[in-house]
């Protein structure tokens, strides 16, 4: 099982995960940093827009681990 | 050999200058003279932007003396204090975080009620007004001042004021002395509202922040940077989205057709003008190997972020314009720990500007003819003075 890993002292809270998946992703209300709300992508297109969000994370706070 | 001078301006106002894309082209980064003079390493690439702007050997920090500058003489060193645009690690993260938090994506879409009601009024004001009419002044301006004034608690009354300083400072032809002077009238006058917030408290992003501040200056610092980048920027991205949809009559109609590709709209927007490509700009502090290049410590190195936002390794068919491409792994807000704070603002505003401008006047227009208008090509940050519309009575 793919599981979304994200480091919060990595993360500066641009908020990209959250665009990409808001069922995934969410930001805490203080410093904006990253809650992973659905560690274990349920299907490809969660796991593809895990890898996105990946991606795209501008700080590069998110990897997947097999 | 001297390294050849940078282009600055864009010839083809819907592209980047064709010596950045053959740059890009090039096997390795390689040397460009900046107009002050000075050498800087031009980087084009869209992966070797994204390594370059996650490399904590490069340095934001402009008062250094290889950091590159677009102006012919370079501001005096310290005539700034540091900002979260120029601030490294590890002073950068902890002032980023003190207020990334008024910037979340959950705050943003609460703030959709009054950006609607924001937009509608001044789309009321211009319909009730004279046709052509200049459509920064109606719209593009206004709309995202108003919305940073409300966030940050600054008087909205005072927006011609602070307008009219910023363009001046962006002006790269304005002479450094005025430069200097548009800066300290802004500072000086956002010092005076935060001293009047210190006294009467008000529920707003700058009063948040005083508590977080030992040095009153450095908040100067940060509510500067908010209110010049918060509408700036914003207001240059709606005038040439307004152009291009208005350019490509069959990708409006998809629009129109479809709001649910506005989303994807405005990234291609962005992505297709990377309007502020010169703010992210470096210093290296080390030696680095980068993308085939060897950066010396103290070599400046300049981001060629439109080009690199048509990296035909990173987007297929770059140069056209589509609005359901929605690729997102453009680096039109930057990269890295400083990609932009207010992105997720930006997109917002521009999402409802264009989805209520084009249904509430299908018959808008352009009041000149696209080579006549007055494009920044002598601004640091893209985009148009002035934007003549027109439309028929509805």
């Amino acid at each position: 099982m793919t599981k979304i890993l994200a480091d919060t002292s990595r993360c500066v809270g641009a908020g990209q995960c959250v665009l990409t998946d808001p069922d995934a992703f969410d930001q805490d209300e203080d410093e904006g940093l990253v809650i992973v709300l659905a560690p274990e992508p349920s299907d490809e297109a969660a796991l593809e827009r895990a890898r996105r969000a990946a991606l795209i994370c501008p700080s590069q706070a998110l990897s997947l681990a097999e | 050999m001297t390294a050849p001078q940078l282009q600055t301006t864009r010839s083809c106002p819907f592209a980047p200058p064709p010596e950045h894309v053959q740059l890009r082209d090039l096997e390795a980064p390689t040397k460009v003279t900046m107009p002050d003079g000075q050498e800087a390493w031009a980087v084009a690439r869209l992966e070797d932007v994204r390594a370059l702007l996650t490399d904590p050997r490069f340095s934001s920090d402009r008062s250094r003396p290889g950091f590159p500058v677009l102006v012919k003489q370079r501001p005096k060193p310290g005539m700034f204090r540091p900002v979260l645009l120029t601030m490294d690690p590890p002073e950068h993260g902890p002032a980023r975080r003190a207020v990334v938090g008024e910037f979340t994506v959950r705050r943003m879409e609460a703030l959709r009620p009054r950006i609607q009601q924001i937009v509608d009024e001044h789309i009321d004001a211009l319909l009730a007004g004279p046709a052509p009419a200049d459509l920064v002044q109606a719209l593009s301006l206004p709309v995202p001042s108003l919305v940073i004034c409300e966030m940050l608690g600054v008087p909205y009354a005072d927006h011609d004021f602070f307008q009219n300083c910023s363009t001046q400072m962006l002006r790269r032809t304005t002479p450094p002395e005025q430069r200097a002077k548009a800066a300290d009238e802004i500072r000086s006058y956002l010092r005076d509202l935060l001293a009047q917030k210190r006294a009467h408290p008000a529920d707003d992003l700058l009063t948040r922040q005083l508590p977080r501040y030992d040095d009153p200056e450095d908040l100067v610092g940060l509510a500067f940077l908010l209110l010049i980048a918060g509408h700036e920027t914003t207001a240059n991205m709606i005038s040439l989205g307004v152009v291009t949809l208005l350019d490509h009559p069959d990708q409006l109609a998809a629009l129109l057709a479809h709001p649910a590709l506005t989303p994807a709209a405005v990234e291609e927007l962005l992505r297709y003008f990377t309007i502020a490509e010169f703010a992210t700009s470096r210093v290296a502090k080390e030696d680095v190997e980068l993308g085939g290049a060897l950066i010396k410590a103290g070599d400046g190195v300049v981001t060629l972020g439109n080009a690199a936002n048509r990296d035909p390794a990173a987007f297929a068919r770059g140069d056209e314009f589509d609005v359901e491409r929605g690729a997102r792994h453009h680096i039109a807000f930057g990269f890295g720990p400083h990609q932009c704070l207010g992105q997720n603002l930006a997109r917002l505003e521009l999402q409802i500007v264009f989805d209520t401008l084009f249904r509430r006047i299908p018959s808008l227009r352009l009041a000149a003819g696209v080579d006549d208008l007055p494009f920044k090509d002598d601004a640091s940050i893209y985009g148009i003075y002035e934007l003549p519309v027109t439309w028929s009575a509805p």
